[in-house]
């Protein structure tokens, strides 16, 4: 057992925990440099002398830092998930689950989507040769970037809130689904197929009872990449809504009012949020594909 | 990949026991003549908005688009071969669908003309059936014409039905106007292409994968950096980069350089982790082999992993074709000279000029596609030899 525990921090937590110690170092060091000039100056105004201790801790404590601290990252954190209550717009939580809606809105719909595509896919010939080429080339448009537009455009339609976000959600999402789900249907052994075949199940009943349980684990491959699309959606679809609630909004005021310290635990909370939203697909799916019988 | 051979072994040892049932093209044509025919009672559009309802028999013209159709299926009936019948009714769609074009210019209404939206449906079900004929001949027939097809079907469903129910511009505009304006507006996209792709994406892509490379062979070289390393690609990987556009913009400024740093960021980690599964593609036995030639760690790279590496490498560079171009625009959003496709995007919105906003996503979409599509023919130049590019 011990070897074992051994190997594991040798091989694993070592490194890791050395590059993330780098990692730090780095960013300390990164902190004075950037914020290095703007101190200087603002002790120069004090008038008082002061020496490298002065410099550091001004450099580290700057109001509005070019680069503030990672403990001035964590106390913002800290304090907008506690100091507010969770309906509060000041409570990052409240914003985190704003955006998580839209992601998992349209996550949904997505996944939707992207089943119904593989399905008519795998099963319609002339659809595999007429839309799969053109769902493939649908990836290669930056659909972020228009995202606003379809925000506006939505607006305009009668559509607002969370519908126009948990669309362009849906857009980035099905891609993967639709893919992953074409190559899961089609992962059922040929040996089932005929076995199927030999019970003499219709399309339909081999699609449920054999075509569906092979894909999951390829649904979930597919699942953990779209989640991670579908926070960065709606984040970006939340830029243009202006003033309104989310992770996105908080990222664009903070960059119109220079709060740096609120755009890096905005954007530390959108890493929480969507590292959360992964673990729990990795929940799903270790529960779902053992009621499926997988071994 | 297994898809045909799937197919072959499901299909080839069952069929004569219980044949595969598929929608059979012969018994969509039934349906087309049901269509077409109830079509002929209603009417197919109006003179003007307010004008009466004119009927088939009551504009020759239309009459002819409905008869030369209808010709062309049943010369196509009569042909010898599936092929041909299917050309001479891909013959008699282009026809049927040509009819609203005319009416349209004719000046026609076509918000109520409900004999002509049944007449289109029946030409897209034929549409299909010819698509079902043309997709089952292996070659580029199947891969190019059927998709291309297709495609052409939604862009003239588009304009048929934008202009056909009058749908506000603001809304969405027909393709032809779209068109009209990235012509008109040639100079401006030009100045934004610019400004986005060539000084940014194309300065920050190369950067970036560059960095990400090299990065990956350092690792290699060192594997302690690489077993630290990996987890912060996995975890960079599920978190949304695009976020940083706002802080780099404060430090680098408004111009590329800001725009190039967030692709830098955002392109390093896929590149990173794809290289280090390529370097890993490469088997025991041909390294050893490699040993036994007395080859040191570089020929070994050079000669043996990286061409290995070559598919892994190409997947990293497709996949951040896209996320360059996206990664751009995005930071445009947040700060830029008054030129840049994200600057002209959100500017344009905001002033509900939406026909450059559209143009300016037409260049975008071009741009995504032939650069992954360059991309794409640089592997297959490059890789042929590969076992994955076998059998396609």
């Amino acid at each position: 057992m011990t070897t074992r525990v051994g190997v594991t921090v040798g091989e694993r937590l070592l490194p890791l925990g050395v590059t993330l110690l780098a990692v730090l170092v780095l960013w300390y060091a990164g902190t004075l440099w950037l914020n290095g000039p703007q101190a200087a100056e603002m002790l120069n105004r004090a008038g008082t002398d002061w020496g490298a201790m002065d410099f550091a801790r001004r450099a580290f404590t700057m109001p509005r830092p070019l680069l503030p601290t990672p403990d001035q990252i964590l106390v913002e954190l800290h304090k907008s998930v506690t100091g507010y209550p969770l309906t509060n717009v000041r409570n990052l939580l409240y914003h985190a689950g704003v955006t998580a809606g839209a992601a998992l809105t349209g996550l949904g719909l997505g996944v939707l989507l992207g089943i119904v595509l593989a399905a008519g896919i795998v099963h319609v010939k002339v659809l595999e040769h007429s839309l799969l080429p053109w769902v493939i080339a649908s990836q290669t448009i930056p659909i972020l970037a228009i995202a606003p537009m379809v925000v506006v455009i939505l607006g305009n339609a009668g559509l607002t809130g969370l519908m126009p976000k948990a669309l362009i959600c849906m857009y980035l999402c099905f891609f993967p689904i639709t893919v992953g789900m074409v190559k899961g249907l089609r992962a059922a052994d040929p040996l089932w197929l005929d076995l199927m075949r030999t019970y003499s199940a219709g399309a339909a009943t081999t699609f449920w009872k054999l075509r569906t349980p092979a894909s999951l684990p390829y649904l979930f491959a597919s699942l953990k990449v779209s989640v991670a699309i579908s926070v960065v959606g709606a984040i970006v679809a939340e830029l243009p809504t202006g003033g309104q609630a989310g992770i996105g909004t908080r990222l664009l005021s903070g960059s119109y009012y220079g709060q740096t310290i609120q755009i890096w635990s905005a954007l530390v909370m959108a890493a929480l949020l969507s590292m959360a939203l992964i673990g729990v697909v990795r929940v799903a799916e270790t529960v779902v594909v053992r009621q499926a019988g997988a071994r | 990949m297994s898809g045909p051979v799937l197919a072959q072994a499901a299909g080839g040892k069952a069929a004569p026991a219980r044949p595969v049932r598929r929608p059979s093209p012969a018994g969509m044509l039934p349906v087309v003549a049901g269509l077409a025919a109830l079509a002929l009672f209603l009417p197919i559009g109006q003179r003007g908005a307010e004008g009466a309802a004119v009927t088939w028999l009551g504009h020759p013209m239309a009459l002819l688009f409905l008869l030369g159709a209808a010709l062309c299926v049943g010369t196509g009936r009569s042909a010898v071969t599936p092929m041909r019948s299917a050309v001479m009714e891909l013959a008699a769609v282009l026809l049927a669908w040509a009819l609203p074009f005319h009416l349209l210019g004719e000046g026609f209404d076509l918000g109520r003309a409900w004999g002509m939206w049944l007449f289109l449906v029946a030409a897209t079900v034929l549409l299909w059936r010819v698509l079902a004929v043309f997709s089952a001949v292996p070659g580029a027939l199947r891969s190019a014409v059927v998709p291309g097809l297709f495609g052409l079907g939604l862009l003239a469903g588009w304009e048929v039905v934008v202009r056909g129910f009058s749908v506000p511009f603001i809304l969405l505009p027909a393709p032809s106007a779209i068109l009209a304006t990235t012509a008109a507006q040639a100079p401006v996209l030009w100045a934004d292409f610019y400004q986005t792709v060539v000084k940014s994406v194309l300065r920050g892509y190369l950067i970036g994968c560059g960095a990400g490379f090299a990065v990956a062979i350092l690792a290699d070289r060192v594997p302690f950096l690489a077993r630290g390393l990996l987890p912060l690609g996995n975890v960079a990987s599920a978190i949304p980069i695009v976020g940083i556009a706002p802080i780099m913009v404060m430090w680098f400024g408004f111009d590329w350089q800001s725009k190039a740093a967030v692709i830098v960021v955002m392109t390093f980690f896929p590149m990173l982790i794809n290289t280090l599964a390529g370097l890993a593609a490469s088997e025991r036995i041909q390294i050893d082999l490699m040993r036994s030639y007395a080859a040191g760690y570089w020929r070994t790279l050079a000669l043996l992993r990286l061409p290995n590496a070559l598919p892994f490498l190409y997947n990293g560079l497709k996949i951040n074709s896209t996320l360059a171009l996206i990664g751009a625009i995005v930071a445009e959003f947040f700060g830029t000279p008054v030129v840049g496709m994200g600057f002209r995007i959100s500017t344009e919105v905001a002033r509900m000029n939406l026909d450059i906003v559209w143009a300016t996503i037409v260049v975008a979409a071009l741009t995504g596609s032939l650069f992954y599509g360059g991309l794409a023919l640089l592997e297959r130049a490059t890789t042929a030899w590969h076992p994955s590019m076998r059998r396609r």
